[in-house]
């Protein structure tokens, strides 16, 4: 309550005194510095950063750590977790420690390069339709209706049915899928912020457009911005794996999806070979949880009302 | 009764949007993939009904208007063309065959994951920072980071292969004849309760987490602190004044998830072979049977349009706010 009444005076202040760039600071110190040191000092974010970096290294070293195609057949097949091999081995004889290292470079640049764009699509979308408003707002928005009320799954099967198979087509189908969420959530914050003064300023002294979308409405819902983000990443690792699962992915490059559909394949679970299904999707749980945790954790910095009470 | 409309027409074009989506997909594709699925059935067909799959994916000669306006005409008389995989059912009576058992995995699994997350969910405002509060949100959310299929696919191994506790696929015994008996309804219970249990265990998180913010919300209003020094008991509060005006939320996160649960049932069937249309879908894109896909898209598309519909109705009764703006 207190930080939004000190915005509003000052911004209704600063109109006539200060430049319209001068409100920006005072809102970015709510939201953008405000936010990392509160973010550093949650224990669920802290978690939640500590495994998505591990992840992000052993994606990283993975041909070091394991050279050579993981694909590779060795000697051993459906061999139980051992010394020669950590986590065992599949039907096929390949190594599943390797095949889930590799397949997080697969997974992790997936998941996130849909979660960048689908965000950034949201971001256009949204921030043009508060903007603007009027006939623009009421087009954005019914297209982001229809995405969002089409049921997302089905709509993935029948895009990669009809496009040819590939790493590309698999992230333009989860962007498609994906953006409205975000589109929808983005646009609701943008308009309250289109009634502020310090915007309205901004249009007086004739910013261009792209620079109020970008550099005053959006640097002020950083925090908004940011878990959409992150909840578009947990969508596009968990909604590649699906579809990966289904067999309706690349199914020639390894990723936790693929390795899952050929545990699947291979009869895994009729066999028993219990430590050919774990990896993959533990994994992919696991990075999940981390983002989800992360996420949370900016909700909690940025909306007291959800922290818990502490006891004194 | 503006509002209903406002969103009647909305749903239409929705709708339209969706049909539309539907003729344009075949036809937009780069290399050809209706003439791969005319080389695999060709041999069993009539001239009259490969003339009419010509229609259906647009190899005639007729310009792209008249194409789409015969679309439209033959989805409105319920014509979605015949299944060739099934050759040669219609591919309204497939669908039809089908939809059964999907409708009940979908419908049981989110009515128990609704009530009992809006349940938690109430308990856990209520009881700020308590034991249900602290250790449920946490233990949901790393049990929904999971992949739905990977769930599936663990409590089948668990429950199914391991345990022997559940049948291992399909929705009801092989060889036994469907009938009204008290043996066929408790044998297709037993086949439902591993998928609808894994479709529960991932979705109840959110809703407990979304009553939960609601619900906290709701407690900081006026009326309850009003409630309180009325000296009204506990439960009654609880649930006739915070609950009820933080259910609105969840109702129509229910219209939207409806879609999920639909969505998200095509991977249950895929683990567990259930019988459902979104196991159908699947099967019908490996076999290249495009009608059916479509028809299948259609349909689901349809029904969650429908349902939403539906849910609107009933927020119209419920909140008097949308009656008047």
């Amino acid at each position: 309550m207190s930080i939004s009444q000190s915005q509003r005076q000052t911004s209704t202040s600063g109109d006539t005194k200060t430049p319209p760039s001068a409100p920006r600071s005072i809102f970015s110190k709510v939201t953008g510095g405000g936010l990392a040191h509160g973010l550093l000092t949650n224990k669920k974010a802290l978690f939640g950063l500590t495994i998505l970096f591990l992840f992000v290294v052993l994606a990283v070293l993975a041909p070091v750590l394991m050279p050579g195609n993981p694909s590779n057949f060795t000697a051993d097949v459906s061999a139980a977790p051992s010394a020669d091999h950590w986590l065992g081995t599949t039907a096929k004889g390949q190594d599943v420690l390797a095949l889930t290292l590799w397949g997080s470079r697969s997974s992790l640049s997936v998941g996130f390069a849909v979660g960048l764009i689908a965000t950034f699509i949201g971001c256009l979308v949204g921030i043009a339709s508060a903007y603007f408003g009027k006939v623009t707002d009421e087009l954005l928005s019914l297209l982001t209706n229809i995405f969002l009320l089409i049921p997302g799954l089905p709509l993935l099967v029948v895009l990669a049915a009809f496009l040819p198979p590939g790493p590309a087509t698999v992230v333009i189908v989860l962007v498609i899928t994906g953006w409205a969420g975000s589109a929808r959530v983005l646009r609701s914050q943008a308009l309250s912020i289109r009634g502020k003064d310090f915007l309205a300023s901004a249009i007086v002294t004739g910013e261009k457009t792209w620079r109020i979308m970008f550099l005053e409405i959006m640097p002020n819902m950083a925090s908004i911005v940011m878990s959409t983000l992150l909840g578009c990443i947990i969508y596009g690792i968990g909604a590649q794996a699906g579809l990966e699962f289904l067999g309706l992915g690349d199914t020639s490059s390894v990723s936790w999806g693929t390795n899952l559909y050929w545990a699947n394949n291979d009869g895994a679970m009729m066999t028993g070979d219990w430590w050919v299904l774990i990896p993959s999707g533990l994994a992919i749980a696991l990075i999940a949880f981390a983002l989800a945790m992360i996420n949370y954790a900016v909700d909690e910095v940025t909306n007291p009302r959800l922290r818990a009470e502490k006891k004194d | 009764m503006r509002f209903l409309l406002r969103r009647l027409g909305f749903y239409l074009i929705a709708f339209w949007a969706c049909i539309t989506l539907n003729f344009f997909l075949p036809r937009l594709m780069p290399g050809d993939p209706v003439s791969r699925m005319f080389a695999q059935v060709q041999t069993q067909m009539r001239p009259d009904q490969i003339a009419a799959l010509r229609q259906l994916f647009g190899l005639t000669n007729k310009p792209l208007w008249q194409q789409y306006l015969d679309y439209i005409g033959n989805i409105f008389r319920g014509n979605m063309g015949i299944s060739l995989s099934r050759f040669p059912t219609p591919v309204s009576s497939v669908i039809s065959s089908e939809i059964g058992w999907t409708l009940l995995l979908g419908a049981t699994s989110l009515i128990i994951a609704v009530v009992l997350g809006n349940l938690l969910g109430i308990i856990a405002a209520w009881r700020r920072g308590k034991f249900l509060d602290s250790v449920f949100p946490p233990l949901l959310v790393f049990v929904g980071s999971f992949p739905y299929f990977w769930l599936a696919m663990a409590a089948l191994y668990l429950f199914g292969i391991v345990l022997g506790w559940f049948p291992l696929n399909h929705a009801f015994t092989d060889g036994v004849e469907p009938s009204f008996s008290f043996s066929y309804v408790a044998d297709v219970a037993n086949h439902l309760v591993l998928p609808a249990l894994t479709i529960v265990l991932v979705s109840i998180g959110g809703w407990m987490l979304g009553m939960r913010n609601t619900m906290i919300a709701t407690t900081a209003e006026d009326y309850i602190t009003m409630a309180r020094a009325k000296g009204l008991r506990s439960g009654r509060i609880m649930f006739h004044y915070a609950a009820r005006n933080a259910m609105l939320p969840s109702i129509t996160a229910f219209g939207m998830s409806l879609g999920f649960v639909v969505g998200g049932a095509l991977l249950t069937e895929t683990v567990f072979a259930y019988p459902g249309i979104g196991y159908q879908l699947l099967n019908s894109v490996q076999a290249l049977d495009y009608p059916l896909t479509q028809g299948i898209f259609l349909t689901i598309t349809t029904a969650v349009l429908a349902a939403n519909f539906l849910v609107d109705i009933i927020y119209v009764r419920l909140d008097p706010r949308v009656r008047v703006s």
